[in-house]
């Protein structure tokens, strides 16, 4: 199969708008929210985010931190391959903050189970949000689902969403491959 | 990626460059683990560790049992006092023993050089060397090297001087190992009763003059003289010792460059290191403590991963 594109740069581009203009409306102030970005893949959409954010609002108020959940994955032992853990930076205290999650593709949901284990060695936050650039629908192994939602994309199992981010691979784009 | 060449730590000599890295690599995931507020993580929750001390340990036993700890493994803590091995039980026959326990990793430390290396020939389970003997000690080398790389980057090329009781010490053979694997040049210094006869077939320095290898090295580990191993007397007096092999302030202010200075501990102060060196800035005694919980952390993680 030919890799199918999902989105392009100017799509990926008001989809991010729109995401950081949700999170102002539903939020007044930024100062009680950290935006998370799991690592490896929704660090950059996070760091985007919070650039918007805080360029919308002329402020620094969001921070952004990266959280690493391999040693929180439930499949260790469990694949051939070792899990190779990347690094967690979380410059502040997430207890009593609004934590918003931030990964690229949401697809069985066990993932954001790991993150949601994770990050309560870094305190109890007062509640956690899930943002994500692309929802998997109809794949999920786990009781979770978006709160914010970029796009919903139909796809099987032996098919992957692979998300490219300017910074790594010279274009944001989004494209559904067969998975061999 | 690639997990570890091996299925059990018995000695630094078994890895290759690319096991050191991946070890230190994965060591720094565990180093900010362990600086967190909560420092557990639950990898290792199904595996379960028998910690098997046949002889006398601070450092390494807690060190080893708090990294399983933060790995939340399971743990089983054994010392030969008060244990059957008194009533005459072999050492294949205790550990199998333990392991019919379900056991999944033996961590073990032994007097005799080699037990590790003969338990896995003969034992179905992972084991980790907790050192053996004079033989080797890896976590040790590990955690050594870790710690020099954090402090002054790439070994490379670097000049890495070890003093002391280079005969009865596994710490210096495994360090030995470690370096020369990361690319270092390794120079040996102390006493020639207490320098192996054919060291030299390990591409290893001899320098008997102190003073004079400190100013051609960039690190010097500063071994402990191990009494509890000697049968004779392999030098004069400790003062004599001191006075020749003994590092203090004035020696290392005369070198012209600032270098680091290890010791694996237990510090015996004022014999092999003044109280002065071993608490200044170019000490990093208490980073190699620290840094040896996320090492061991890495190795039980990497080579759970490798538990079938």
């Amino acid at each position: 199969m030919k890799p199918k594109k999902i989105l392009g740069s100017n799509e990926i581009s008001t989809i991010l708008n729109r995401l950081s203009f949700q999170l102002i409306e539903d939020h007044n102030s930024f100062e009680n929210i950290v935006l998370v970005g799991i690592q490896p893949r929704g660090s950059l959409l996070a760091k985007r985010l919070t650039l918007l954010i805080n360029n919308h609002l002329k402020s620094n108020d969001l921070k952004v931190g990266y959280l690493d959940i391999t040693f929180f994955r439930d499949d260790f032992r469990r694949s051939e391959k070792i899990l190779k853990a990347n690094s967690t930076s979380l410059d502040f205290l997430i207890e009593n903050k609004t934590v918003v999650l931030v990964d690229d593709v949401l697809f069985t949901g066990r993932s954001i189970r790991a993150a949601l284990n994770a990050i309560q060695s870094f305190g109890r936050p007062l509640n956690i949000k899930l943002l994500t650039l692309i929802d998997r629908r109809f794949s999920r192994e786990l009781p979770i689902q978006p709160d914010y939602c970029g796009t919903q994309v139909d796809s099987r199992l032996n098919e992957k969403v692979i998300v490219n981010w300017k910074e790594n691979n010279d274009e944001d784009s989004v494209y559904l491959i067969k998975n061999n | 990626m690639e997990n570890l060449s091996v299925d059990n730590l018995l000695g630094i000599k078994y890895l290759n460059s690319n096991d050191l890295n991946l070890i230190f690599k994965t060591a720094d995931n565990f180093k900010e683990v362990i600086n967190r507020k909560i420092k557990k993580v639950p990898s290792l929750r199904d595996v379960t560790i028998a910690n098997l001390f046949f002889e006398n340990s601070t450092r390494t036993k807690l060190s080893f049992e708090l990294a399983q700890k933060r790995l939340s493994a399971d743990v089983v803590n054994f010392s030969s006092t008060g244990s059957s091995v008194s009533k005459g039980e072999t050492l294949i026959d205790t550990v199998n023993n333990i392991i019919s326990m379900k056991v999944d990793m033996v961590v073990m430390r032994h007097p005799s050089p080699g037990a590790s290396v003969f338990l896995s020939k003969n034992i179905d389970s992972c084991i980790i060397n907790a050192g053996d003997g004079t033989h080797e000690h890896p976590t040790q080398a590990l955690l050594d090297a870790y710690s020099l790389i954090e402090k002054i980057g790439s070994l490379n090329n670097k000049n890495i001087l070890i003093v002391g009781d280079i005969m009865h010490s596994r710490v210096a053979l495994s360090n030995i190992f470690a370096y020369q694997k990361l690319g270092a040049n390794v120079t040996v210094c102390g006493p020639k009763s207490l320098i192996p006869k054919d060291i030299e077939s390990l591409n290893v320095s001899v320098n008997t003059n102190f003073v004079n290898a400190l100013k051609h090295c960039d690190a010097v580990n500063m071994l402990r003289i191990q009494n509890e191993r000697m049968s004779e007397s392999y030098f004069p007096s400790v003062r004599e010792y001191v006075q020749q092999y003994g590092l203090n302030k004035n020696i290392l202010d005369s070198l012209d460059k600032k270098i680091v200075v290890m010791h694996p501990g237990p510090i015996n102060r004022g014999v092999e290191i003044t109280s002065e060196v071993a608490d200044s800035d170019q000490a990093i005694i208490l980073d190699q403590v620290e840094n040896g919980v996320a090492i061991r952390m890495a190795i039980m993680y990497l080579l759970a991963a490798k538990l079938k």
